[in-house]
């Protein structure tokens, strides 16, 4: 690359950086006041480009046209964020932590369908930016004008954010929020208010960011998840909360793409490397790095542990009843085959194999705390490994009894950075690696298969029939949760428990918090590498979207939705997840809205989730009756 | 009949299911205006909560048993008065070409219906969504085999997808007509006996712009694709059949761009910075478009030939409107200029019944549910040895014209358009453009039988 080129690259980086910037400084700021982990982040995105497009339609060309259109949209978008916030968010500020997590999921669901039907399925290109349309010239190449006015905007829109967060009073509270949410409220600040202004401007913030999209890219209904990802790696590599930490991210992933690109294919040493591939996974490289370096990103700071709202009441043996009412489950499980065609038998299989995958997620996320946002590596681990070695080498029979072996070995490599961090960047260094493990799945494709994945991994012949699948899965899957929660009232287990609690108190007493959660960890990834080897033999075939971050998500999903203070609350997430999809994606078009309609739905009425609501009952009845 | 039938059931599982959902509602209500305080004190109301709690098992309990009994019941069904057809497809994620697609297909359950319907049977298409995923493809797949015994499964877009289910149809012994999945290892090297494809693959269609791109004789080529396995076999395959037939040539740049987050700039700019004399892209969707803009903005393709595949689709070209790059090379579908009187036919239908024109996805649909309707109809039967057998060598009749099902490897000899985008009132379309057969675009037998696996 010449220097030339390496300017123009710079530049081309920068430009990008700017429209990331202004998404993730929205997604910092809500995070930071209202600790909302918002997924419909990306949704708001693109409404903000859809809503662009049709206003710029609307008032006709002409610089005013275009720019008043696209300046609505974003105050359009704001103000859907806040009634967003007062309608659905407030009600859930009180419940488990993470159930925003699972309301604004279910918002995810429901724009995209929205927007689907709105605007309709084709992509929708909007007009260049009128008095912007053109391009000039910079080291003897041509550069779009535009993308100059972006690479001016960021620093703008940062310089305003900095002035409104240190000159303006509504800007020393949402300091003081950060800071110490409630120590704020404890002084008199009308919290209600001021989240509402912070979700109203964070929202905004992304609304315009897509909005400001329309000269360079269409409106397409895949992009809310395409940036999404994006959005997170910049505001966690800046440190959640921090707008200038948010800045300088995105310059350094923006430009490091760039420069990927501007290097492209490299020969060096015999190797072929192709530095333009690389753009698939850099910024995952990038927080990874950032992460195992410095545990709260560039220019975030420890977060304050929460007080005393969000500690768990103790974990206690499951009662008598409970445990009758269980063994006559297992029982029912075990007749179905007896009672019901081949069809219900595949759907168990599945949701037997989900409910594995998101008990040994529970199993970090509640009793270890250690919340996980890429758990879906471990069952794809599991699963590829399973389809490799019974490819390659092993008997069936074999390659199932090792395949978790493989994804546990993976989870103790990645648990061992995991642990030492804690809350939201946990999560996200899992999710890192679960993002190049799966860039690596993907992109291997002598060993892997590649973007299409594996076929012919079907289960053994005296394995092949559904109904001894099923009872194979039923073994495996009941047997493993059974595992776990065994685990959980081990010394083991109330050690885990303890370093969650307490940590300071763990150590005191002498039990190695960190090995402890490392050994849970890998412990749970093993299980979870047995859910993916069961899975892959049960589909025939395996590929990368096994290991890709909807399959993560799914699982948050299902652990929130039975409630992640109870053992059970899992397996009944994973239950009613899995069969609401499958039966509700037959009744309607317009499925996705509906389940994120029940799922709010659900998330209203059952803030502890569909097993805790059960729990809460029961006690509240033998609470009395022993009274 | 049939279909009465079953949506009855669908509706009576609904309507358990909403009883049993409002009956924990209440439940939730009446816990929330219970004070807490008032818990251990009134006897009487221990009794009625007791009893609440009993409704509550009840409902549940019989919430479950009616979800298990519709479970078993909605089993197979009695003696089939209509022949089914299963067709899977992720039409929520890749809604632009599946809605057109979608279409396409009743367009044709409506004629053959309209026609007596096949073997004196009325034929019913039981359509899936599979959200994208192979997994959930596979277990919709097992799901209209074996719980509405279709007598074969049509379907899919994305390649991972097609393969999962080609797989499955193999395993299950069920005929699959793969409808638009790219990718050439569903037809060679992970090919199977149940498994055959409608639509030219991407090797074919790669083979179909290569002739003009030798023509040409330019000594530097630029490749930029999405970088997965579509884009990846497209570049090899450019890259193997030019140098072949134009000994020399070199390529100087490739770009790799993650599938739909191609940073356009920097690529373009990358590809500007290697100075090539003509450039091979097999970007579609949004990737394609924001190349374009920025493409153009930049001059990236003043003076440079360029190839596109799929980029005369209306499904991609229709969105570029007046940005449309005249004078590229692309394949794909100038429907509103095609006279021959089979489209002429297909035209007249489509747009009468859908008040709108159709794209590729609507041949794909049309074409691929016509084929299994062949397929049953030359076999006389839904055996599915016999419709297999039907299929090898079947000649079809279709908006494009005729094609066949290669008995060797059960790809069709459908066609594609080629041609070069022009601009024309606003916006793009296709000019001199030819018919290619899919038939003179494929590799040898002896390298076919060399791909495919041993049946």
């Amino acid at each position: 690359m010449s220097f030339s080129a390496i300017f123009v690259q710079l530049l081309n980086g920068l430009a990008s950086a700017s429209s990331l910037f202004l998404v993730a400084a929205g997604l910092s700021l809500i995070f930071g006041v209202t600790r909302i982990v918002n997924f419909a982040h990306g949704s708001l995105y693109m409404l903000g480009t859809y809503t662009a497009y049709s206003l710029v339609q609307w008032f006709g060309g002409g610089i005013p046209g275009f720019w008043s259109g696209v300046l609505l949209s974003g105050v359009i978008v704001g103000l859907f964020g806040a009634l967003v916030e007062r309608l659905l968010l407030r009600r859930l500020y009180h419940a488990p932590e993470l159930l925003q997590l699972l309301a604004t999921f279910a918002l995810v669901l429901i724009i995209s369908d929205f927007t689907l039907w709105a605007w309709g399925p084709e992509d929708l290109l909007g007009p260049r930016a009128p008095g912007l349309a053109g391009a000039i010239s910079i080291a003897g190449r041509r550069f779009p004008e535009y993308d100059l006015f972006l690479i001016l905007l960021g620093p703008l829109v940062l310089g305003l954010l900095w002035l409104l967060l240190t000159r303006t009073r509504w800007g020393t509270l949402v300091r003081a929020a950060t800071e110490d949410r409630e120590m704020a409220g404890a002084l008199g600040v009308n919290q209600a208010w001021l989240f509402t202004s912070v979700f109203a401007l964070g929202s905004f913030l992304a609304g315009l960011g897509g909005a400001i999209q329309i000269p360079r890219e269409p409106a397409v209904l895949t992009m809310d998840l395409s940036i999404l990802s994006d959005v997170f790696v910049v505001v966690v590599v800046g440190g959640m909360g921090s707008i200038p930490g948010a800045f300088l991210a995105a310059v350094i992933i923006g430009v490091l793409k760039a420069m990927c690109i501007g290097i492209g294919n490299v020969h060096a040493f015999g190797i072929d490397f192709s530095f333009s591939k690389l753009t698939l996974v850099v910024e995952f490289i990038v927080m990874a790095v950032v992460l195992v370096i410095r545990p709260w990103g560039l220019f975030g700071r420890s977060q304050g542990a929460p007080r005393a709202a969000s500690t768990e009441p103790p974990l206690n043996l499951p009662s008598p009843a409970l445990q009758k009412l269980l063994l006559a489950g297992l029982i029912m499980l075990a007749l179905l085959p007896l009672a019901s065609d081949r069809y219900t038998l595949v759907l168990m299989t599945d949701i037997l194999v989900f409910a594995l995958f998101a008990v040994s997620l529970h199993f970090i996320m509640g009793p270890a705390g250690m919340h996980s946002f890429g758990h879906a590596a471990y069952f794809g681990l599991g699963a590829y490994a399973a389809a490799l070695l019974f490819k390659h080498v092993l008997p069936m029979e074999l390659a199932l009894a090792l395949a978790p072996f493989a994804a546990g070995l993976g989870a103790l490599l990645f648990g061992w950075f995991c642990v030492r961090l804690s809350g939201v960047y946990l999560a996200m260094l899992t999710l890192a690696f679960a993002q190049i493990a799966w860039s690596v799945v993907y992109q291997w494709d002598s060993f892997t298969g590649g973007s299409n994945g594996m076929v012919g991994v079907w289960p053994a012949q005296w394995l092949a029939s559904k109904t001894t699948f099923y009872y194979l899965a039923l073994v495996l899957c009941a047997g493993g949760t059974m595992v776990l929660w065994r685990i959980l009232y081990s010394p083991f287990g109330y050690g885990l428990r303890a370093g969650r609690d307490s940590p300071l108190r763990a150590d005191a007493i002498g039990i190695d918090v960190r090995r402890q959660q490392w050994l849970g960890f890998a412990l749970a990834g093993t299980f979870a590498g047995l859910a993916g080897a069961v899975y892959a033999f049960s589909k025939g075939s395996i590929s990368p979207d096994a290991l890709s971050i909807p399959r993560s998500v799914d699982g948050l999903v299902m652990v929130l939705m039975g409630g992640i203070q109870t053992l059970t609350g899992a397996v009944a997430g994973a239950a009613v997840f899995t069969w609401l999809q499958d039966s509700i994606s037959r009744q309607t078009e317009f499925w996705r809205a509906l389940l994120g309609g029940i799922i709010l739905f659900l998330v209203l009425v059952f803030p502890q989730g569909i097993a805790g609501f059960i729990r809460e009952r029961w006690e509240a009845r033998s609470g009395r009756s022993e009274a | 009949m049939n279909a009465l039938a079953r949506s009855t059931t669908v509706k009576i599982l609904q309507r358990s299911e909403i009883v049993y959902i409002l009956a924990l509602t209440d439940r939730a209500r009446d816990g929330g205006h219970q004070p807490p305080g008032t818990r251990s004190e009134s006897s009487v109301d221990d009794v009625n909560l007791r009893e609440k709690d009993m409704t509550l098992r009840r409902t549940f309990l019989l919430g479950t048993a009616a979800l298990a009994m519709s479970a078993v019941f909605s089993g197979p069904a009695a003696a089939q008065s209509t022949i089914k057809i299963g067709e899977i497809n992720s039409y929520k994620t890749f809604p632009a070409f599946l809605e057109p697609y979608k279409k396409g297909w009743e367009l044709a359950l409506e004629e053959i219906n309209k026609s007596g319907g096949l073997l004196g049977k009325k034929v019913e298409v039981i359509s899936r969504d599979d959200s994208g995923k192979p997994g959930d493809a596979v277990r919709v797949a097992e799901e209209l085999v074996s719980r509405e015994n279709v007598s074969l499964l049509m379907g899919a877009f994305a390649s991972h997808v097609g393969l999962a289910i080609s797989d499955f149809a193999k395993q299950r012994k069920t005929l699959y007509i793969a409808a638009e999945p790219l990718t050439d290892q569903i037809v060679w090297n992970k090919g199977n006996h149940y498994t055959f494809r409608l639509r030219p693959s991407t090797y074919m269609q790669v083979a179909m712009l290569v002739p003009d791109a030798a023509k040409l004789n330019k000594k530097r080529w630029a490749i930029v694709y999405p970088n997965y396995e579509y884009g990846q076999s497209a570049t090899a395959g450019f890259k193997k059949l030019l140098s072949a037939k134009q000994p020399g040539v070199e390529f100087v740049s490739e770009q790799a761009p993650a599938l739909g987050k191609i940073e356009a700039g920097a690529v373009v700019q990358a590809l500007i910075d290697a100075k090539p004399d003509a450039i091979f892209s097999s970007l579609f969707g949004a990737d394609l478009q924001k190349f374009v803009r920025e493409g153009t903005q930049r001059g990236l393709f003043k003076g440079r030939p360029t190839f596109n595949l799929l980029a005369g689709e209306p499904e991609y070209l229709d969105t570029l409107k007046d940005e449309t790059p005249a004078g590229w090379y692309v394949t794909g579908y100038p429907w509103e200029q095609i006279n021959t009187p089979e489209h002429k036919k297909f035209l007249a239908a489509y747009q009468a019944k859908w008040k709108d024109y159709p794209r590729l996805g609507s041949i794909v649909g049309y074409s691929t549910l016509m084929s299994a309707a062949e397929a049953i109809k030359k076999a006389g039967s839904t055996d599915t040895e016999k419709m297999i057998a039907a299929m090898k060598g079947m000649q079809m009749d279709s908006p494009l014209g005729k094609f066949s099902y290669r008995a060797l490897d059960h790809q069709s000899t459908m066609g594609a358009y080629v041609g070069r985008l022009a601009l024309k009132d606003g916006k793009g379309v296709m000019v001199d453009w030819k018919y290619s057969n899919g038939a003179d675009f494929l590799p040898s037998d002896a390298d076919v039988k060399a791909m495919r696996p041993a049946e």
